[in-house]
């Protein structure tokens, strides 16, 4: 049929019509699988040639193997570091302490960041009084606060999740403040018309509006909480992988070092990539953004 | 306070006794952020009839908005009265329902939430509440689609969702602020149709929402209302006051055809077209 010459009448066209654009679209999905898959091997072939210049330079001494050690001695490191434990008791407990440390600064720190910048944001008075005292905390630079908490908290977890706290709560504080602030006023005047009391336009048309902006800052602000425990536990600690980094530099380990980094990248990754699915389930009644892609 | 919702006295009332709506000597000065004084409504005087259709007609940002944002109680007037029923507006009044001219139904809730929200702000038991925003959804068509979000529908139902939101309080005084102006024509013409429906006015002895129904649109103005207003020029205050006395139950499509409808919308225009070009001309200038 598709042999039969195409007659000038236009009425048979879209007979034919499906039948050509299901074979472009196979094509097309083909095409998309192609790239997709080419994407990924350019990547794992990016990541290979990296590690293997970074191997061979050292083995030849083109680079300092003492200085930057190399792929393999840092695998053997985690290895090691798995089935015999650390100086310090086995890697899972550091995981877990510095995990925890965060986490649990995170979320004081998130708390407080949300309640604050949506009362200041709805509050007027409150933004007027304090606006100017958080902006000169904010601009300290609050990661040299972290010596002071270990003086105040000592070596322990407290310490830690202090650095922790001072480090999420900015970022969270001023999202959910514009948040706050950049409500749709159509929004509020419906919410007002329909009868809602103030305390009832703030939770339930402040804050959600708001969430899309705290989310935002969700995401670094848990980059930051783990910067503040690690830097914490680099400082002074008993546990941890800042300890790990601190100590494993403390005997020129530089493999040591090096694989603390990798254990604390794919752990801030699993966090994140936790973060992601919760924001998924949360907004829900959010259009979906055909461009946003990963 | 909120007990006001149930109360269905004000429907009782013999017409003609006190206005549903009444703005006397109304005047709204808004104060720019460079601290600027604004005008948008100067020595405003206009009545509604209970269970009357009043339109609202004037050119594009003279202050048509905020003279219902006065009503409606969300902003109190500079100087002047509004009065509902007699009373003086000092806040926002559970009689009054607003349909705004972007959307305002919450994104975040679904639309049988929507619709249930204002119920259950003024405290209405949720089981209640549910089933009075169903009857309503089905009145606008929108059964089917209570699950749904927002974002899921479109602009159409989405306006039918606000509509419902406002009509499940069983307003008296009905508040429409430009509510089609982002429709395309043909829904635009379906939704008047739905929303005459929905009012159900004009009949004798009817118990019917007074309405301030504000557009720009003089057509959709003369199809829908009893009593036309022409507003001038920004600041904005009444200019003239036509009736329309074309008979109900209408039909917008078909009433634009009709010789009497022709006459009306000259006439209105007459008199509306000079204050758009006075609007035209000083944008004209600000461009330039």
């Amino acid at each position: 049929m598709s042999h039969e010459p195409i007659p000038a009448d236009s009425a048979v066209a879209p007979m034919a019509a499906p039948k050509r654009a299901t074979g472009r679209t196979e094509a097309r999905a083909r095409a998309a699988r192609h790239r997709k898959l080419l994407v990924l091997a350019a990547r794992v072939l990016l990541l290979a040639v990296v590690l293997a210049a970074w191997e061979l330079m050292a083995r030849h001494k083109v680079i300092d193997p003492f200085n930057f050690s190399m792929p393999s001695k840092i695998w053997d490191q985690i290895v090691q570091w798995t089935a015999h434990g650390t100086a310090q008791g086995s890697l899972g407990e550091q995981i877990w302490y510095t995990l925890y440390e965060a986490l649990f600064g995170w979320i004081i720190g998130v708390t407080g960041g949300v309640a604050l910048g949506i009362a200041l944001g709805r509050v007027r008075f409150l933004a007027d009084v304090l606006g100017p005292y958080i902006k000169i905390l904010n601009a300290l630079p609050r990661i040299v606060l972290a010596p002071i908490f270990v003086i105040w908290f000592g070596l322990g977890p407290a310490s830690k999740v202090a650095s922790a706290v001072v480090l999420v709560f900015f970022p969270v504080f001023f999202n959910a403040f514009q948040g706050a602030r950049e409500v749709d006023r159509n929004l509020v005047a419906n919410a007002r018309i329909l009868g809602a009391s103030n305390r009832r336009v703030t939770l339930q048309v402040v804050v959600p509006s708001a969430t899309s902006w705290i989310f935002t800052s969700l995401h670094v602000s848990f980059g930051f909480a783990l910067i503040g425990a690690i830097v914490g536990e680099y400082i002074g600690a008993t546990k941890g992988i800042g300890l790990l980094v601190s100590a494993s530099q403390g005997t020129f380990n530089s493999a040591g070092v090096y694989a603390a980094m990798v254990v604390l990248a794919v752990v801030a990754l699993v966090a994140e990539g936790l973060l992601t699915f919760a924001e998924r389930r949360l907004f829900r009644w959010k259009a979906v953004d055909p461009g946003a892609g990963g | 306070m909120n007990s006001g919702t149930l109360d269905t006295t004000h429907s009782g009332t013999p017409p003609g006794r006190n206005p549903a709506i009444e703005l006397r000597g109304a005047s709204k000065v808004f104060r720019t952020p460079s601290g600027a004084e604004h005008t948008a409504v100067r020595d405003l005087d206009l009545t509604v009839g209970r269970g009357e259709f009043v339109a609202v007609v004037g050119p594009t940002g003279c202050g048509k908005s905020t003279t219902l944002t006065l009503v409606s109680g969300l902003e109190e007037p500079t100087e002047g009265e509004v009065l509902i029923g007699g009373d003086p507006v000092t806040g926002i009044r559970p009689e009054v329902g607003f349909v705004f001219q972007q959307d305002a139904v919450f994104p975040w809730r679904t639309v049988l939430s929507n619709v249930m929200a204002g119920p259950r702000f003024r405290g209405v038991p949720k089981a209640e509440a549910r089933e009075r925003a169903l009857d309503w959804l089905g009145r606008v068509g929108l059964a089917a689609f209570a699950d749904r979000y927002p974002h899921q529908l479109s602009g159409g139902q989405r306006k039918r969702v606000a509509l419902a939101q406002t009509f499940v309080g069983d307003p008296s005084i009905l508040l429409m602020d430009e509510p089609f102006s982002a429709l395309d024509v043909q829904t635009r013409a379906l939704m008047s149709d739905e929303l005459l429906e929905l009012w159900g006015g004009g009949q004798p002895g009817g118990t019917a929402a007074s309405v301030v129904f504000v557009t720009h649109d003089l057509e959709e103005a003369i199809a829908l209302a009893d009593k036309v207003v022409v507003m001038t020029a920004g600041p904005a205050t009444v200019k003239e006051v036509f009736p329309v006395r074309l008979p109900r139950p209408r039909k917008v499509e078909s009433i634009r055809l009709e010789a009497e409808f022709v006459e009306i919308y000259r006439e209105i225009w007459s008199s509306l077209g000079e204050e758009v070009r006075i609007t035209r001309e000083r944008g004209a200038d600000r461009v330039a």
